[in-house]
């Protein structure tokens, strides 16, 4: 009876072809802001907590040493009797801050090269191998030599995040603006009169400026997990400042006595925020892509 | 009137090119056909100044093309429109590009003004190819190179569009060059005929 019922539902429902081109496209657009939404509470919500935590909160405490997780401490504590939610927060904070300025560095240099690449033919050689050379190499070793030679710490951290993320983005940027360069409407509007100005003012930069936007929130995810591999290694962040990799490269040594937490929570926080900052970037580039939903 | 000389181009050592003459006057309708990759299209961006050939000129009116400010007399309607209008803008946008199209020519190709907040992908190939033509059909043009305009087009929209595009030519004096590979569309709708082959126009 119910299925009969469920049939002539269905038979009678209008199909339109055109119906759910437009309803996916919609839902793209949502999924964009929706992820925004959920990327951006993240990441404010953590910056605005550790802006706000004490210094001095995170005090060393023998009594509360190895605590599992409870509703007085929901992350647990270390071995030192620290509180591990505080400390995961602070953690984020600091690589939130690090994965957001490396980001802007790396955006930076992949405009101008990009850029740079498509207006002049020598600098295009020159940037076109100096990406290959980059991509070419596996990405944590230039990570660890680039921060081993700007001398390590913080310091270290930024400038081989910062230095190593843009070949991915600068080679979409080059090949973007190569691409709007020779198309048949810059043809075209170059013989209604219009000056090369015009013609990077109202035709390159809206074909440019979603990928700069979607390329950076891309990069941050990297930015952060790279930072915080590099922090594990021993190679960044010194392990008295708050750092998701140092946390997890404490709790290494502690996860075969059973002190999972250590490393569960702060591993969850981190890969929930990078999460949540690639499906928010790959979301954005797909809403901002006007063939995106076309057959 | 367009007067092309000695045009030489070539890609490489390849030639494409090779000292090709042409004269237009506002009444003729030039017909251009030759196989595949022989430099048809080569042929109209130099005729229509958008590159440089390695030798020859072309004028307007005895005037190099290069010497006019603003839209060129000589425009060329590229062949797929779809690759001819920015995907990002809407359709008001592209129509205003050379500074305005008159209501009569939009009349006279049957574009809606409801389009105008559209983009091009919100337009039928037909809707777009008139657009894409329209915008290029402003005072200044003295001359219209068609490069194979309607040959992604089905007959009944093809046919719309040379009917439409024929009288209003003709009452502003714009001459055609009509670059295809229909012996039937230039036969119906050129007064000369040309063959681009070993870089030469051949009559």
């Amino acid at each position: 009876m119910t299925d009969l019922a469920q049939d002539v539902a269905l038979a009678e429902e209008p199909s339109f072809p055109s119906e759910p081109v437009r309803r996916s496209r919609l839902s793209v657009r949502r999924r964009a802001m929706l992820s925004g939404a959920v990327a951006l509470t993240l990441v404010l919500g953590v910056l605005i907590v550790a802006a706000f935590i004490p210094a001095d909160t995170l005090r060393v405490n023998p009594a509360t040493r190895m605590l599992a997780p409870s509703l007085e401490h929901l992350f647990g504590t270390d071995l030192l009797g620290r509180d591990m939610l505080l400390r995961t927060t602070l953690a984020l904070g600091q690589s939130v801050g690090i994965g957001l300025f490396a980001a802007v560095v790396s955006t930076a240099l992949s405009v101008m090269l990009g850029l740079v690449a498509s207006v002049n033919r020598v600098a295009d050689r020159i940037v076109g191998v100096a990406t290959e050379l980059f991509l070419g190499l596996p990405h944590f070793v230039l990570l660890m030599l680039v921060a081993y030679a700007a001398g390590g710490g913080v310091r270290g951290v930024i400038l081989a995040v910062g230095l190593t993320h843009w070949p991915r983005l600068a080679r979409v940027l080059r090949h973007e603006a190569q691409r709007v360069m020779a198309s048949d409407y810059v043809a075209v509007s170059r013989g209604l009169g219009r000056s090369p100005l015009w013609v990077a003012r109202r035709h390159l930069l809206p074909h440019l400026i979603p990928q700069i936007v979607a390329g950076f929130v891309l990069i941050f995810p990297h930015a952060i997990l790279h930072e915080a591999g590099l922090s594990f290694l021993g190679l960044g962040v010194p392990p008295h400042l708050p750092s998701i990799g140092v946390i997890l490269s404490e709790s290494l040594r502690a996860l075969g006595s059973g002190l999972w937490w250590l490393a569960f929570f702060p591993g969850l926080g981190l890969l929930l925020v990078a999460l949540s900052f690639e499906v928010f970037g790959e979301s954005l580039r797909r809403a901002t892509d006007p063939d995106e939903g076309v057959a | 009137m367009l007067s092309a000389e000695g045009l030489v181009y070539g890609f490489g050592a390849t030639p494409v090119l090779d000292h090709v003459a042409l004269t237009v006057k506002p009444e003729d309708r030039v017909g251009i056909a030759g196989p595949s990759g022989v430099g048809k299209t080569t042929l109209g961006r130099i005729l229509a100044g958008l590159i440089a050939p390695h030798a020859g000129t072309v004028r307007w009116d005895g005037k190099p093309l290069s010497d006019y400010q603003g839209a060129s007399p000589v425009q060329l309607a590229p062949q797929s429109p779809e690759l001819a209008v920015d995907p990002r803008w809407t359709i008001a946008e592209v129509l205003d590009n050379g500074g305005g199209v008159d209501g009569a020519v939009l009349a006279a190709l049957g574009i809606q003004p409801a389009w105008g907040r559209r983009r091009s992908r919100e337009l039928s190939g037909g809707e777009l190819a008139r657009v894409s033509l329209a915008r290029l059909l402003l005072p200044t043009t003295r001359v219209l190179i068609c490069d194979e305009i309607t040959a992604q087009l089905d007959a009944l929209a093809a046919r719309q569009i040379w009917s439409a595009l024929l009288p209003l030519v003709a009452e502003r004096d714009i001459a055609l060059i009509v670059i295809s590979h229909e012996d039937r569309l230039r036969s119906a709708v050129c007064t000369q005929e040309f063959t681009l082959s070993g870089g030469r126009l051949e009559g």
